[in-house]
């Protein structure tokens, strides 16, 4: 795996902020933790969809909701840990490849929500090259801004499936906190792409 | 899809009745760890042109996936036998809190003349573990009962955004011979 850097030096908050600024369709779900108030801190939104449990669950409902909405660009926003627990999603989504479908990992090579306890990816694990080696067409290790924003122009485009790790700085900034409530997040997110509440 | 006349007719084939129930709740996607109890309608999934048929490598996949079916508005069952339960129960927080439409057919093992050991321990904590975690759940055993049991629990799923579960049990899908 040769030298390892764990993380990277992007700021994770200006990362998601550049990524979703004057966002057009584009549909957003967040793996639980740091992710999730990354999204929230670059401004609520009815179409984010923000995990608060179910770890390991962020792409396959990234991958549920694209299926579902063909039409629409699907992003999944979550952290390396997230990406790890569902490991064998990557395998199960490369097999359908949604070309609606980008899954951005904030790397921070850190456990950050537990104690900033070094994390696989942190020991060299490369979630892109696996995603690569897993058949996404698109894949990529972005460490500068140059690159996110390369990223944010082609989020919308719905043009292949990729998968892009971000290297972003260990570190947590304050949380800013999405609704906890699910059925409520549910209900505005589905309202919004016009599905009535049961 | 099938064309009405080619229907199966009910009870004929439990294995057909799985698929059939399914297509009239609408169900357009069909996520599943493959299980021979489940081939059949795995098969009939596979070649619907209106159904997505997802394979999974891990079965907790199937719950995040079709909350994200329903997100984006369409309805989906999670097909797996009984020791990919224990895969989920984590994952089922997800539907315990945001209360989506989560429909299970389960086939079991360590129900009944369960050759494998190993398979029992899961096996029988299965309907206890669901329940646990807030799923409903009814258990076949024979084959004039899958069809109405997955009809109700598709449709307490679908109209009163619940997790229900049929157990598919080892007495209907028959002795597993191991030594031919």
């Amino acid at each position: 795996m040769g030298e390892v850097k764990r993380g990277g030096d992007l700021d994770r908050r200006a990362v998601v902020a550049a990524l979703l600024e004057d966002r057009r369709d584009l549909l957003v779900v967040t793996g639980l933790g740091s992710a999730s108030y990354d999204v929230m801190a670059a401004g609520d939104h009815d179409h984010n969809y923000y995990l608060w449990a179910a770890m390991g669950s962020a792409c396959m409902v990234g991958l549920g909701l694209a299926t579902a909405q063909p039409e629409r660009p699907v992003a999944v926003i979550t952290g390396d840990g997230e990406t790890m627990m569902g490991f064998g999603a990557l395998a199960s989504i490369a097999l359908r490849l949604p070309p609606n479908l980008t899954i951005v990992v904030l790397d921070n090579g850190h456990f950050g929500e537990t104690g900033m306890q070094v994390s696989h990816a942190g020991s060299g694990i490369d979630l892109d090259r696996v995603a690569a080696t897993c058949g996404f067409p698109k894949t990529g290790c972005i460490t500068d801004m140059a690159g996110v924003n390369d990223l944010k122009a082609s989020l919308e485009a719905r043009s292949g499936l990729g998968l892009y790790t971000v290297k972003v700085r260990p570190e947590n900034p304050p949380r800013v906190l999405p609704p906890r409530d699910g059925v409520y997040i549910k209900n505005r997110f589905r309202a919004a792409l016009g599905f009535e509440p049961i | 899809m099938l064309d009405e006349d080619t229907r199966p007719p009910a009870t004929a084939d439990w294995r057909h009745d799985v698929y059939r129930v399914l297509k009239e709740h609408a169900v357009k996607h069909v996520v599943y760890v493959p299980d021979a109890g489940h081939s059949v309608a795995i098969e009939l999934a596979e070649a619907d042109n209106e159904m997505h048929s997802v394979v999974l490598t891990t079965e907790e996949e199937g719950i995040g996936y079709l909350a994200g079916a329903w997100l984006g508005g369409e309805r989906g069952a999670l097909l797996m036998q009984s020791s990919g339960v224990g895969n989920c129960l984590n994952t089922l927080a997800l539907q315990a809190c945001a209360r989506f439409p989560l429909l299970m057919a389960v086939t079991m093992r360590g129900d009944w003349a369960e050759f494998n050991g190993w398979q029992t321990p899961m096996g029988r904590a299965t309907d206890e573990a669901l329940k646990l975690m807030g799923v409903m759940t009814w258990q076949a055993d024979a084959p004039e009962d899958v069809a109405p049991l997955l009809h109700g629990a598709a449709t307490m799923a679908f109209n009163g955004d619940a997790a229900t579960a049929v157990l598919l049990g080892q007495r209907l899908i028959g002795e597993k011979k191991w030594v031919k």
